[in-house]
């Protein structure tokens, strides 16, 4: 019964539409669900088993991925709650934590997760320099991943202004003044142009926002996409 | 014999120790997903709302004279005073897809500025793609003989406040 209703589907016009081979029985059905599915496309076809031993990886890169996930989904559901202005930040994430259900959960979750997204992204580039697969013809891809862990650490310190309590004000001031070291005036331009002046006033905490929830993420998706590809395109998993 | 062989093997398989982990494992997958469904539904419905209070105070009587429709701007709330002085509340919002009307005294009717929409001063549609009446609030005087008007209350047509 159950078996005939799923040859009937798999039959059906909307069915072959969405999947134009049929069911992967065959080695050339398997290799074309691959090829024509958005979803799978980076993968390669066939992957050594050797690859598959977690104690080579220990999935340190997809635990990565699946915190950054986790971030997405808990930071979109924070920005119901949150808004960022001057008088309103700090009561809003108080009503997170004290009003709103489950949003101490939420926040948590958030917070801890960016925590441990930065530990097993620094884990992933041990692994990776202890394995020696930063060695050609793999070294453009441990400059990407170098990219993707500056990207982590600026996400995480861009959320830290967020909250606007005493340890984020203190914070972002003592970041952006260590920007100001950089010489021949550069360094006090990029602290004005982070800030939107020169107090950690309302522009700079719509910018962190900005840059936290828009500008950061998306860059972090892109450059993940090289990353995973290239590593696919390399034989890794 | 063969039948009873195959039986022997799909019931091993059933109870195997990868069957299990499989089940165990598919298993933990949906309570989480549940759970976090639940939790992201009592998530969204907030808790507290900051919005306008629905009741709202509008002074003596004395005030509106006889035969009067005025709009109360910041409520979008029509108070009318029949010429017989009783009053009662009107909605200001346009039944058809809620853009603020608009009270035209040389005309004596309510139109509705966006598709046309006309209602006379009892809130009856007499005109344009409105499909219901603009509906009625109730009308109380509190204990200094103040108007009160409250938007969470709807009332009909027999609820006729009079003073």
């Amino acid at each position: 019964m159950a078996n005939k209703t799923i040859e009937r589907l798999v039959a059906s016009r909307v069915w072959r539409s969405v999947f134009r081979h049929g069911l992967p029985i065959s080695n050339r059905a398997r290799a074309e669900s691959v090829f024509y599915n958005f979803f799978l496309h980076v993968h390669p076809v066939k992957v050594r088993k050797r690859s598959l031993k977690i104690s080579y990886t220990w999935a340190l890169g997809g635990l990565t991925t699946g915190l950054f996930f986790i971030l997405t989904v808990t930071g979109a559901l924070l920005m119901l709650y949150y808004r960022p202005s001057v008088s309103e930040a700090y009561a809003d994430m108080k009503d997170l934590q004290f009003v709103v259900s489950s949003g101490l959960f939420l926040r948590n979750m958030h917070r801890w997760s960016a925590h441990a997204m930065v530990a097993t992204a620094f884990l992933h580039m041990l692994r990776v320099f202890y394995t020696g697969s930063y060695k050609p013809p793999k070294e453009f891809n441990w400059v990407v991943g170098v990219l993707l862990l500056v990207l982590t650490i600026l996400l995480s310190y861009t959320g830290y202004l967020l909250p606007w309590d005493q340890l984020a004000f203190w914070g972002i001031s003592v970041g952006t003044n260590m920007a100001r070291a950089v010489p021949f005036g550069i360094g006090d331009k990029m602290s004005y142009l982070l800030l939107g002046g020169n107090i950690v006033g309302e522009n700079a905490l719509v910018r962190f926002y900005v840059l936290h929830c828009f500008i950061l993420p998306i860059a972090t998706m892109v450059l993940m996409g090289v990353h995973f590809w290239r590593v696919r395109k390399d034989g890794g998993v | 014999m063969d039948e009873k062989k195959k039986d022997k093997g799909n019931r091993e398989k059933a109870f195997s120790r990868r069957y299990f982990l499989e089940m165990l494992g598919i298993g933990s997958i949906g309570i989480v997903s549940i759970g976090s469904m639940a939790l992201s539904a009592s998530y969204l419905s907030p808790n507290v709302v900051k919005e306008p209070p629905t009741k709202f105070k509008l002074g003596m009587p004395s005030n509106f004279s006889p035969g009067s429709v005025t709009l109360i701007q910041d409520q979008n709330v029509y108070v009318v005073r029949a010429k017989e002085g009783y009053f009662f509340a009107l909605s200001a919002t346009c039944t058809h897809l809620g853009c603020i009307t608009n009270w035209k005294s040389e005309e004596g009717i309510i139109a509705c500025p966006c598709h046309g929409s006309k209602f006379n001063k009892d809130g009856i549609v007499i005109g344009g793609p409105a499909p219901k009446p603009l509906p009625r609030f109730e009308m109380t005087l509190d204990d200094q003989g103040n108007l009160v008007v409250d938007k969470g209350v709807r009332v009909d047509e027999s609820n006729l406040l009079k003073v």
